[in-house]
């Protein structure tokens, strides 16, 4: 008979004593708790809407809407389904956002670097750009953008006009190709500014509010992102005769990445959450779609959900490729 | 409120949500007489909570002083004078177009007295579940242009931007008219009144769209309100009516009469100035029945509504008959001007009829 060499083993304690019985009791009970809590809210809800005359539906979605769109990049009039309305609206939210990704990180990134240029000038007026921006709030400077700047622009005849461009009250116009391949710049029809190109107003002022406004924070960020190289990397690049700008852009600027993108990402997502204050000045956006779907309909709930979950689904979808791309500027560990 | 962004706004549905995701049952119906949660939660509340525009002269406008005058207001003070005894007992509650019925279903006003526009989807069970009390001004949706801008009509504004209020009616009939005359037009819709003036001031649009009064009040405050005309078109029937949630009957009851014996009261031509002598002579002579039921010197009509038997005097004497409303806010005596058309009595060939009170 061989002797078991392992430890005889230790009686078990009671259930009540058991390390491998109590967490999980403990949890099933916490977790039953709030399973129950949110059934009855749930089922509260379902009651009262009940009540109400408002249990949840989404036929109305295929009803047509009844309303006008000042602009879509989606084609639609009054007679199609307030879907394709919502839809238009969310497309229009697109445009605004994707623009404004685009033109606040340039933006962004050009403000950051110039706070380490060589040139004092430069530097402060990036400081002084930032400080100013960053603490006046987004609803104000839109509002000012709009009704202070582009609503004082001249039409007509008196419109600024540029080579190619043109700035109106009733628009911006830019040359561009029309069909055939033929250049076109903008040109007046009857006292109205015809051009291949053209932005509305509204949007014009929602794009600059954002870019200049979300710009002033990814300088920040940049700043942060270059600031924390080690400034043994900036000397050893000037020992070898680089210039500031090529040492910014070969040396410091890949490293710093690591940094700036998770404090981009949160940027990003701000962006296409602010993009819903586009009603303040009367852009089209889904927000704006989406309350007048409401008025028109009385479906809140509803319309509320659709709109939550479209600006989480956004902002998730945001989230996700900037964790991608994450991914593929930190450093391999090999 | 400038600073508020609108993803916020929508928390304003959120009291709504809230309240239908915790909200109980409706209290059990217990002893004899009028049973109202509404009338009941007013009362020991001790005043009215009433929801208003706040920015429109002649409806609802805040004076200098910070009190509040208007027709629509006046309502609220002859609703309060018959519920609380007090006319000056009331929370106003200053709404945009969009959150007028949030606030009413989430009971954070009792009463919606802001030119809103009874509708059929408004009214029903199955659309926003309001409870319209009787039309307080009878209008009608016109257009607002620049005199210098030439436009005559409807049709010279095809293919011109047209500035409107998101989520009212207006903008839908904007849309069915054009769509009638087949004119293209670019809608710039903005969530305020402020904005939406503003914008047509700077020049944005060529014309403005809303009630005709609405924008025979605004024009009064703009810079130079000859250079503003409306055109002749009437786009619409927009009766502006007072609102309560359909699930208090007995609430909305006490709000609809009280506004009636306003109408009744300029048919028999009761005052602000002669209801006390009127009361008087209601006492002194019995055989004066409907003058004394009216004034609830004798039967129970207040009782049946839940309100005190003498509402009516308390309601005129707040804030005159709906004669003298109409002329005090927006009428010859005001600033407004306006002819008082279908809302004269019906016995002069308007719109405002009171049922009996019998």
């Amino acid at each position: 008979m061989s002797h078991s060499l392992e430890p005889a083993a230790a009686p078990r304690p009671p259930w009540w004593r058991d390390r491998r019985v109590m967490p999980w009791l403990v949890q099933a009970f916490v977790g039953l708790v709030i399973l129950v809590v949110i059934a009855f809210l749930l089922g509260n809800l379902v009651r009262n809407l009940t009540a109400a005359g408002l249990l949840l539906s989404w036929r109305w979605l295929g009803q047509p809407a009844g309303f006008d769109l000042s602009e879509s990049v989606l084609p639609f009039n009054a007679e199609m389904p307030y879907w394709r309305g919502l839809l238009a609206g969310l497309v229009n939210t697109l445009r605004a956002v994707g623009f404004g990704l685009v033109g606040a990180t340039l933006l962004g990134t050009l403000l950051g670097m110039a706070s380490f240029s060589s040139n004092g000038l430069l530097r402060r007026l990036a400081a002084v750009y930032v400080e100013v921006i960053r603490n006046i709030p987004l609803l104000l400077q839109l509002v000012f953008w709009y009704f202070v700047v582009f609503l004082s622009l001249p039409n007509g005849t008196e419109a600024l006009q540029f080579p190619g461009v043109v700035l109106a009250k009733s628009g911006f116009y830019g040359a561009g190709f029309e069909a055939g391949w033929h250049w076109q710049g903008p040109h007046l029809v009857n006292g109205v500014w015809q051009a291949p190109l053209r932005l509305s107003v509204e949007f014009t002022a929602l794009l600059t509010g954002l870019v200049a406004y979300t710009g002033a924070f990814i300088a920040e960020v940049v700043r942060g992102g270059i600031a924390a190289v080690p400034k043994g990397q900036w000397e050893a690049a000037a020992s070898l005769g680089l210039h500031w700008a090529t040492t910014l852009r070969r040396v410091v600027l890949p490293q710093a990445l690591r940094v700036i993108i998770p404090g981009l990402n949160s940027q990003y997502i701000s962006l296409a959450k602010n993009s819903s204050l586009a009603v303040a000045v009367g852009y089209t956006d889904l927000y704006s779609v989406a309350e007048t779907t409401l008025n028109q309909t009385g479906r809140a709930v509803e319309v509320i959900v659709l709109l939550l979950g479209a600006y989480l689904v956004l902002d998730l979808l945001i989230s996700a490729l900037m964790n991608g791309l994450n991914g593929l500027v930190q450093i391999r560990e090999r | 409120m400038v600073l508020m962004a609108p993803l916020n706004r929508l928390l304003l549905a959120a009291p709504l949500l809230l309240a239908l995701v915790l909200g109980g049952c409706a209290s059990e119906d217990g002893g004899n007489g009028v049973q109202s949660e509404k009338l009941n939660t007013i009362r020991s509340r001790g005043k009215l909570l009433c929801g208003v525009d706040g920015k429109l002269p002649g409806f609802s406008f805040v004076e200098s002083d910070g009190r509040y005058s208007g027709l629509d207001v006046d309502i609220c003070k002859a609703v309060a004078a018959a519920v609380v005894d007090d006319p000056g007992k009331i929370e106003y509650r200053n709404l945009n177009s969009s959150e007028r019925f949030a606030a009413l279903a989430s009971g954070e006003i009792d009463l919606l007295s802001r030119n809103t526009t009874e509708t059929l989807s408004r009214d029903s069970a199955g659309g926003n579940g309001l409870s319209f009390a009787p039309t307080t001004f009878f209008d009608g949706q016109g257009v607002m242009v620049p005199v210098a801008s030439g436009v005559k009509s409807l049709k010279d504004l095809a293919g011109k931007p047209i500035c409107v209020e998101s989520g009212t009616t207006t903008e839908l009939n904007l849309a069915d008219r054009m769509r009638e005359i087949k004119a293209a037009y670019t809608p710039l819709k903005f969530q305020t009144g402020d904005q939406t003036y503003t914008a047509y001031l700077g020049g944005r649009c060529v014309a403005v769209t809303s009630d005709r009064s609405q924008l025979a009040a605004k024009r009064t405050s703009f810079p130079d309100p000859k250079a503003h005309e409306l055109l002749p078109e009437v786009l619409s029937k927009e009766p502006l009516t007072p609102a309560t949630v359909n699930a208090d009957p007995a609430w909305a009851d006490a709000v609809r009469w009280t506004i009636f014996s306003l109408f009744q009261a300029e048919e028999l031509g009761i005052t602000k100035a002669n209801i006390a002598a009127k009361l008087a002579e209601a006492k002194a002579k019995p055989n004066l029945a409907d003058l004394r039921r009216f004034l609830g010197v004798e039967g129970d009509f207040g009782k049946q509504l839940g309100l005190p038997p003498d509402f009516v005097v308390k309601a005129v004497s707040a804030v005159g008959n709906y004669g003298e409303i109409f002329e005090r806010n927006v009428g010859a005596t005001s600033k407004l001007k306006l002819e008082r058309g279908l809302n004269r009595q019906w016995s002069e060939g308007g719109l405002i009829y009171s049922p009996p009170f019998r």
